[in-house]
């Protein structure tokens, strides 16, 4: 389970304030107008910023002052989520071990990763090399490795297409079953794939629901921001 | 705010202490010309003629220079033809060209046997000497009117193609358009173009050593040398390092605040299309600028390639040697400068609020004269060992002080690039230290390390300044060899040494650079 305890953060005028419970697996979507503190969410979760009051919780130990590598936290970016000089197959391996140079098992299971993602030949392949979507799949694979058990997403299909992006989310949720996902999204379609929804806007983090729930009667902001 | 600061890790520690050493080697080297200038007898009245001597010629030297580059440039800014973007290329050139080999060059055509005195004496003229203060002159106007050409160049590039049409429109003529487009932006762009170039001159210890000389054309740095070298008087050698050392500071100081380092990397566009000047007299006087200052500066360059084609070969075996030595100075000091760049440039990206600091202590080298960190070292090191045997070391360190802040330039901007795109990826996969090195620094920041790794290379393999102070004839450089060979009048030899110098810092230049662009 993640908790944000009374978590406040203020960054120059925005103020963001979260108080929320995350009980896993499943994907959990992040909804709300831009400027809104979605990404600043994720970020606090992932240790790139850190709060200025309240702690976050995984499974009950504290991780607020643990650096983003430290934590239980794998992340999927908006962009540059490979490193463009490394081929598929050693960007992948990254994700189990953060050397230069994996083992020949780590590589062995970043293959067999490439291949569960459909990307199965294009191991020497660099980003540069790859369409948007083989790209998101080489990343999404790199997650397959990590035994992280909280996967961040902030939009992370957004350069993609309707339907490739809904090809994703389907294979997101089938490879990654046993995870906590949270998924920042601005699209609405998105976010009725996932199992609850939370609607952040103007630095306030309501607490997710039932995604089914949630569409069916949205809250004022919520149905404001869908119009 | 709440922005987590990157850990600074061993790279950025590393790098901090870098940046401490830098300031501490200049400031202890200060210190100890300083302390040993003091009980001196005070300046005399050939310390004061060598003092108005640099002032003078490195006046005129700017001076000359910026003033030749502006109908040069405006030629180039203004003109399209084949081989502009090969000219605008071979202006950056004299950068990496060591400067005994631009000497040599230069006495090839207007030495006392050169080409031109030649012609002068067929045609019964009176023959001319390129020693003394016109010899200076004469090579740093060689040296810096690339410099100055590629500088003002730029300063055209920054006046819009709009202002052009707007001219063009108002049906503005030449004149009027050279009133109100550019001379405004030479009024901004000249000066810091001279002031660099002054600076340059003042510390130009190679060619007054080879063209100065003698009571009326002595600098002060000529100066430091010959008290150190033939007099072996230390505290007169102290003194006049203190001068030197308050010459280049007060230079620094202002060209920190005035001037921007020249912009190797950035390519030139076409140049603006203009109406003003299409008729034929200017096109003329445009191509007889060019074609000037094309001959001006390939001219020694052919003629070190001419003699010294044929002399290579029957070279004798110390200029080798000295070859060998040359390249394992260039290889410790390019280590030493790239490590130090490489780390202090990490440092300086982590620490977001202390990075000018950093920037400006690695910048402060260029406050530094390499001569007078040189004698701080020789007085230093003189009563424990014998000089001598410290000079390949010396001249290293020496020339990766120098080189630092042309190697910060370069990498400051790239790692910063790439911490900003990919540190939050290396971050959450928890990359750290020598995999986040290898995976994430180094292979994003390959074209500019190679840049200056070739850089430092050129520059260490052709200096001839510390290595002057240090050497004996054992442990010459190729630089101060061939030195050796122009004094003893060798000039077959000399040429030889001059093409095998001038190959060999071009090709380090080339391999590092390639190795960088390689695949990147």
């Amino acid at each position: 389970m993640l908790e944000l305890k009374d978590v406040k953060l203020v960054l120059g005028d925005f103020r963001l304030s979260a108080n929320l419970a995350i009980d896993g697996p499943g994907v959990t979507a992040v909804i709300g107008p831009s400027g809104g503190g979605k990404s600043t969410l994720l970020s606090l979760i992932a240790g790139f910023q850190l709060p200025d009051e309240g702690r976050i919780f995984w499974d009950g130990s504290d991780i607020t002052d643990l650096t983003p590598g430290a934590r239980p936290v794998a992340m999927l970016f908006q962009d540059n989520n490979l490193f463009p000089h490394l081929d598929s197959l050693s960007n992948v391996a990254l994700g189990e071990v953060p050397v230069a140079r994996p083992s020949q098992d780590t590589k062995e299971r970043a293959r067999d990763a490439l291949r569960k993602v459909g990307l199965s030949g294009l191991e020497t392949r660099k980003p540069g090399a790859l369409s948007g979507g083989q790209q998101s799949r080489v990343a999404l694979a790199r997650l397959l490795l990590t035994k992280r058990p909280v996967i961040l997403m902030d939009e992370p299909f957004s350069a993609l297409g309707p339907s490739q992006r809904r090809d994703m989310l389907a294979l997101v949720k089938e490879l990654l079953p046993k995870a906590t996902i949270l998924m920042v999204t601005h699209d609405p379609d998105d976010a009725r794939e996932s199992m609850q929804t939370a609607v952040v806007s103007d630095g306030y983090v309501s607490p997710p629901r039932d995604t089914v729930a949630v569409f069916a009667d949205p809250p004022p902001i919520l149905d404001a921001y869908l119009r | 705010m709440a922005d987590r600061a990157q850990p600074l890790g061993l790279a950025g520690w590393t790098g901090i202490a870098a940046t401490v050493a830098i300031p501490a080697l200049i400031a202890l080297t200060a210190t100890a010309v300083v302390l040993s200038a003091e009980g001196g007898r005070g300046l005399s009245a050939a310390d004061w003629a060598a003092i108005r001597f640099t002032l003078w010629q490195a006046l005129l030297s700017a001076m000359i220079s910026v003033g030749l580059a502006i109908p040069v440039a405006r030629a180039l800014a203004r003109r399209q033809f084949l081989g502009r973007e090969a000219l605008i290329t071979l202006l950056g050139a004299p950068f990496l060209l060591p400067v005994i080999v631009a000497v040599f060059g230069l006495l090839a055509i207007f030495g006392r046997s050169g080409l031109l005195n030649n012609g002068l004496v067929a045609i019964g003229a009176q023959p001319i000497s390129i020693f003394g203060l016109h010899g200076v002159v004469l090579a740093h106007v060689f040296l810096n009117l690339p410099l100055a050409t590629r500088l003002l160049l730029q300063g055209w590039q920054t006046i819009p193609a709009e202002r052009f049409r707007l001219a063009a429109s108002l049906d503005m003529r030449a004149g009027a358009m050279f009133r109100h487009l550019e001379v405004p932006m030479l009024v901004r762009a000249a000066p810091p173009a001279a002031l660099i170039i002054f600076a340059i001159c003042t510390t130009s210890f190679a060619v007054a050593l080879t063209l100065g000389g003698g009571p009326r054309a002595t600098t002060v740095e000529l100066a430091i040398f010959q008290a150190l070298r033939f007099d072996f008087d230390l505290t007169r050698a102290a003194m006049l390092s203190v001068v030197q050392l308050a010459i280049t500071g007060s230079l620094a100081l202002i060209a920190l605040k005035l001037a921007r380092a020249p912009d190797f990397g950035k390519g030139f566009d076409r140049p603006a299309k203009r109406w003003d000047v299409d008729d034929a007299p200017r096109r003329i006087l445009d191509g007889m600028f060019i074609a000037a200052a094309a001959l001006f500066l390939i001219a020694p360059m052919a003629a070190v390639f001419v003699r010294g084609a044929t002399n290579l070969a029957g070279l004798p075996d110390v200029v080798w040697t000295s070859a060998g030595r040359s390249l394992l100075v260039a290889a410790l000091s390019t280590t030493l400068v790239v490590s130090a760049g490489l780390f202090t440039s990490i440092a300086a990206a982590r620490l977001r609020s202390g990075a000018v600091w950093i920037e400006s202590a690695g910048l402060l080298a260029i406050a530094a004269s390499p001569l007078v960190v040189g004698t701080g070292l020789f007085i230093i090191v003189f009563p424990f060992v014998e000089p001598a045997r410290l000079a390949l070391p010396v001249t290293a360190l020496v020339n990766a002080v120098v080189t630092l802040p042309f190697v910060l330039r370069a990498l400051i901007p790239a790692v910063r690039d790439a911490e900003a795109s990919f540190g939050p990826l290396a971050d959450s996969l928890d990359l750290k230290s020598l995999a986040r090195l290898r995976l994430l620094i180094l292979p994003r920041i390959r074209r500019p390390l190679g840049f200056s790794a070739g850089l430092a290379a050129a520059l260490s393999m052709g200096d001839l300044g510390v290595i002057a102070l240090f050497a004996d004839p054992a442990t010459a450089t190729l630089p101060l060899q061939l030195y050796r060979l122009m004094g003893a009048y060798r000039m077959d030899d000399a040429a030889g040494a001059s093409l095998l110098l001038l190959s060999l810092s071009f090709a380090l230049f080339w391999a590092c650079d390639w190795g960088g662009r390689r695949g990147a």
